[in-house]
């Protein structure tokens, strides 16, 4: 195999797929994690988005109509979370685990009449010698969500820095008191920013079902929720980060691949495969040492809100 | 010791419980209970739902003398024995663990129920009251490997592997060896994703061998993830545990099917006469357990007529493609000319033939 430009652009391709799912996901719990909010039902969400947006595409033969099915429906089952949370202040770590449980089970539950079904595919949004063109499709070849992954990016990161409404989520998940005095609803901020972490959730899951494998699998995402949640922390928190982090764990996957496709053995396939578990053990002892290490974490992330009545 | 104490104390109970319903009119049979470990969903539309599919066949038989339970998504590691042995606690009588991870696990519980019989799947480790079962899939992949050597353009195969345990082994070396029959320059590049149920990462690994040359994939995982990612590209591909062309209609030419029913109804019988020992059963297409799905309108006549010829080798026993001369990655003669590897050498190969292109 020579190294043409042609070879590279196929990598490329085949990486902006891998990474398209996990900042989709990252990207809605950086907002909710920046307004105080620890979701761990990221996994869940995905599940429930991507069996709701199937079944959709299914029954209306559009996959527009069933993306935003998707986002409503990992929308609808935050604001579950959302509810046992914000406003009867649950644990956030056992509920989001709890919901990571039950978007598993119902995809799995409603997903028994869509098992191998097959839906209609996204359209390019560009003229097909833009898409199919092996040099150009670096830049026209990919599905409509992975365009509207890196818009979401800058908004995310506009919307964070320079607009009065993202001050506010911010004042909301870095202190809620004072948020509170001067007169804001943290728990209504907290609302809209955890259903925009279900909605994108939603959308993430979709793309598995809609756009890599356009069919239905139980457990389709594989795990793919963890490594979302995982790579908020490792963006510290910061969009433009979570963008370079995504692409880098799908480059990272890429080379697994290849490596071993290739016949090169770099590290034994043990250690990939316990690399997750690594991944988390580090995640987990990062958060814990965020006050000492001045991780840039939300301040009040994963605390009920109790104001003094 | 607690656990002692518990258990005693089940017994105990147990044995209480036993005893009421004597009590009552206790003239029908009761049924046996039989159990079932899978590893993925058994929607996966592969190699649990082919698990499923013999359960389910099981029940139409004999469903008036035996009772099915199963758990699904177990884990290839410590945690099956609670599963296993909770099977063994709620009164079944034998337990069908359904992947080779769950070997050592089924071996440890099996010790602790001497009553209860177990059945393990594709493994190598037997007990007085543990048995192991197997399907000649290689014989399948030997159809699959003739017809990819006859209808590949670039000559680079791709493989998309699980883990690098015998049974893929086994697969791998069939596929190939089959294909370089028919097209002797064929290498095959196997990808190990380290996993049998991974939809993206199938999916991400099908696209680094297409990328890499490959014009045709087989998977030996279990969903039907690359099956997509060849319809996309216009490319083609196998099926594995089911016939999965309902998902790509016109990149799946074929796929080999795992057909566990009459083994599950014959051991569930033998359950039921007392008759049943130890054994280890490693049946074929001859018995049944492996078919081929049939041909896509693709696949042209020439071809499908000398992957009949393979199947019909493997139907009346004239035909192995194990038999030497078979050389290894590194060009050494391993199986001379004329010899053929015996089914104890197969169940353990650790090694890849000439043309294959994988990380050992």
């Amino acid at each position: 195999m020579q190294m043409t430009p042609e070879f590279f652009i196929l990598a490329i391709v085949t990486i902006v797929g891998i990474s398209t799912p996990i900042l989709l996901a990252a990207l809605g719990e950086l907002v909710v994690e920046k307004a105080g909010v620890l979701n761990l039902g990221v996994e869940g969400m995905m599940l429930v988005g991507a069996i709701a947006g199937f079944a959709t595409t299914v029954f209306t033969g559009n996959p527009w109509v069933g993306v935003l099915a998707a986002a409503a429906a990992g929308a609808t089952s935050s604001l579950i979370f959302g509810f046992l949370t914000l406003s009867l202040n649950s644990n956030q770590v056992a509920t989001g685990l709890a919901l990571t449980i039950f978007g598993t089970g119902v995809s799995s539950l409603i997903g028994t009449a869509f098992v191998g079904r097959i839906v209609p595919q996204f359209g390019s949004i560009f003229p097909p010698e833009l898409a199919r063109d092996p040099i150009l499709k670096v830049l026209f070849g990919y599905s409509p969500i992975v365009y509207f992954s890196i818009i979401m990016v800058v908004l995310v990161w506009w919307f964070l820095t320079s607009t009065r409404a993202g001050l506010i989520l911010r004042a909301v998940g870095e202190n809620d008191l004072s948020a509170h005095s001067i007169g804001y609803s943290v728990i209504g901020v907290r609302y809209l920013a955890v259903a925009f972490g279900g909605a994108m959730a939603g959308i993430g899951g979709a793309y598995f079902s809609l756009v890599i494998t356009p069919m239905w699998a139980e457990r389709m995402t594989a795990g793919r929720g963890w490594i979302a949640l995982a790579l908020v922390v490792f963006a510290s928190w910061r969009a433009p980060r979570l963008l370079v982090g995504a692409y880098f764990f799908g480059v990272l996957v890429y080379l697994e691949l290849f490596a071993k496709a290739s016949g090169l053995s770099i590290l034994p396939s043990q250690f990939w495969a316990a690399m997750p578990y690594l991944m988390t053990v580090v995640v987990l002892t990062l958060i814990s040492m965020r006050d000492r290490i001045g991780l840039n974490a939300p301040a009040c992330l994963g605390k009920p809100f109790l104001p003094a009545t | 010791m607690a656990i002692f104490n518990r258990r005693h104390f089940l017994a105990t109970a147990g044995a209480a419980a036993a005893a009421l319903p004597l009590v009552g009119p206790a003239l029908a049979q009761e049924k046996v209970k039989i159990g079932f470990v899978y590893l993925g969903p058994i929607g996966d539309f592969g190699w649990t739902w082919a698990h499923n599919k013999g359960r389910e066949a099981l029940e139409a038989a004999l469903g008036d003398k035996v009772e099915t339970v199963y758990v699904e998504n177990v884990a290839e590691d410590a945690s099956a024995i609670p599963v296993i042995r909770d099977l063994a606690q709620q009164g079944c009588k034998l337990i069908f663990t359904t992947s080779y991870g769950y070997m050592d696990q089924t071996i440890e519980v099996a010790k602790e129920f001497p009553d209860v019989k177990f059945e393990h799947c594709t493994g190598f480790k037997l007990a007085d009251n543990v048995s192991v079962y197997n399907s000649r899939f290689h014989e399948g992949r030997a159809v699959l490997g003739t017809i990819s050597g006859m209808m590949t353009k670039t000559g680079t195969l791709g493989y998309l592997g699980s883990y690098k345990v015998p049974e893929v082994v086994l697969g791998v070396n069939s596929f190939l060896l089959a294909a370089q029959k028919k097209n002797p320059d064929a290498t095959l590049k196997v990808v190990f994703i380290d996993s049998w149920f991974d939809p993206p990462k199938e999916a991400a690994a099908t696209e680094t061998l297409l990328n890499l040359g490959a014009d045709i994939v087989t998977t030996h995982t279990d969903s039907p993830a690359a099956l997509q990612i060849l319809e996309q590209r216009g490319l083609y591909g196998f099926g594995q545990g089911a016939d999965m062309s309902a998902f790509a209609p016109n990149a799946h030419l074929s796929a080999i099917e795992d057909i566990w029913g009459p083994y599950y109804i014959l051991r569930a019988q033998a359950i039921i006469d007392g008759t049943w020992t130890s054994s280890n059963t490693w049946d074929g297409m001859v018995d049944g357990t492996v078919v081929v799905s049939p041909y896509n309108a693709a696949v042209p006549a020439d071809v499908a007529a000398e992957a009949d010829k393979i199947k019909a080798g493997y139907m009346d026993g004239t035909f192995d493609i194990f038999t030497g001369p078979i050389y290894d990655q590194d060009g050494n003669l391993k199986v001379e000319e004329g010899k053929t590897l015996t089914l104890e050498e197969l169940a353990v190969m650790d090694w890849f033939v000439k043309g294959v292109e994988s990380a050992a």
